[in-house]
């Protein structure tokens, strides 16, 4: 019986850690494919976070050890509280030097200064 | 049966994520404005982040899950620090 647990888990850490590997792809795909830099970081903060999210609970679950588990649920907070900071901070800043969104966009609410050089 | 499922599985996921890397890597290289350049610079360190997180599945030592964890400090404070350096021109007011 436990012998069939573990196979269970181990199945089941193979599924997540391909799911979550994929998100990470279609992320660094949208970081490829998208025109601007306002939608690339759409695809590379939302699915990147749920990828390396998948991969570290596979992680910690594979090692079948409450303190490793610990340390990758630790991880991922630390991204779900991080990612949206940076990637806010990181638009903030290209808003502000001019850095204007593509042709395809419909409407930025965001007043931009007229004076901003523009990039 | 299930350890070969997941070998397969892990090297798999390491080619999904070294693959991630490169495009990434590619933004990097050509991304027109320093933004997507640190864009580019964000979603490469994650994803080789969880590459050592695959490698430590794959060899069962936890010194990669402690790499990993100051892989992802260190990612955030240099991604901060250069948005803010490309928002004001300085970091440390």
């Amino acid at each position: 019986m436990g012998g069939q647990i573990e196979a269970i888990i181990t199945l089941l850490v193979a599924l997540i850690m391909i799911v979550g590997a994929s998100f990470s792809l279609l992320a660094a795909l949208g970081v490829i494919r998208f025109p601007d830099l306002y939608t690339r970081m759409h695809a590379a903060s939302k699915a990147g976070t749920v990828g390396s999210g998948l991969l570290l609970f596979a992680a910690g679950l594979h090692s079948l050890d409450p303190a490793i588990f610990a340390r990758a649920l630790a991880a991922f907070v630390f991204f779900v509280l991080t990612a949206p900071i940076s990637a806010h901070l990181l638009a903030k800043a290209a808003h502000q030097a001019g850095y204007r969104m593509s042709r395809l966009s419909v409407i930025d609410q965001l007043p931009q200064k007229e004076e901003a050089r523009s990039l | 049966m299930t350890e070969l499922a997941i070998l397969w599985s892990i090297l798999l996921a390491q080619v999904m994520l070294a693959l991630a890397m490169a495009f990434a890597l590619y933004r990097i290289v050509k991304g027109p404005h320093a933004q997507d350049r640190v864009l580019g610079l964000d979603a490469l360190y994650i994803n080789a982040m969880l590459m050592l997180v695959a490698f430590g599945v794959r060899t069962a030592n936890t010194v990669y899950f402690e790499t990993a964890l100051i892989i992802a400090l260190l990612g955030f404070v240099s991604s901060i620090a250069f948005a803010k350096f490309l928002m004001r021109g300085e970091i440390i007011e």
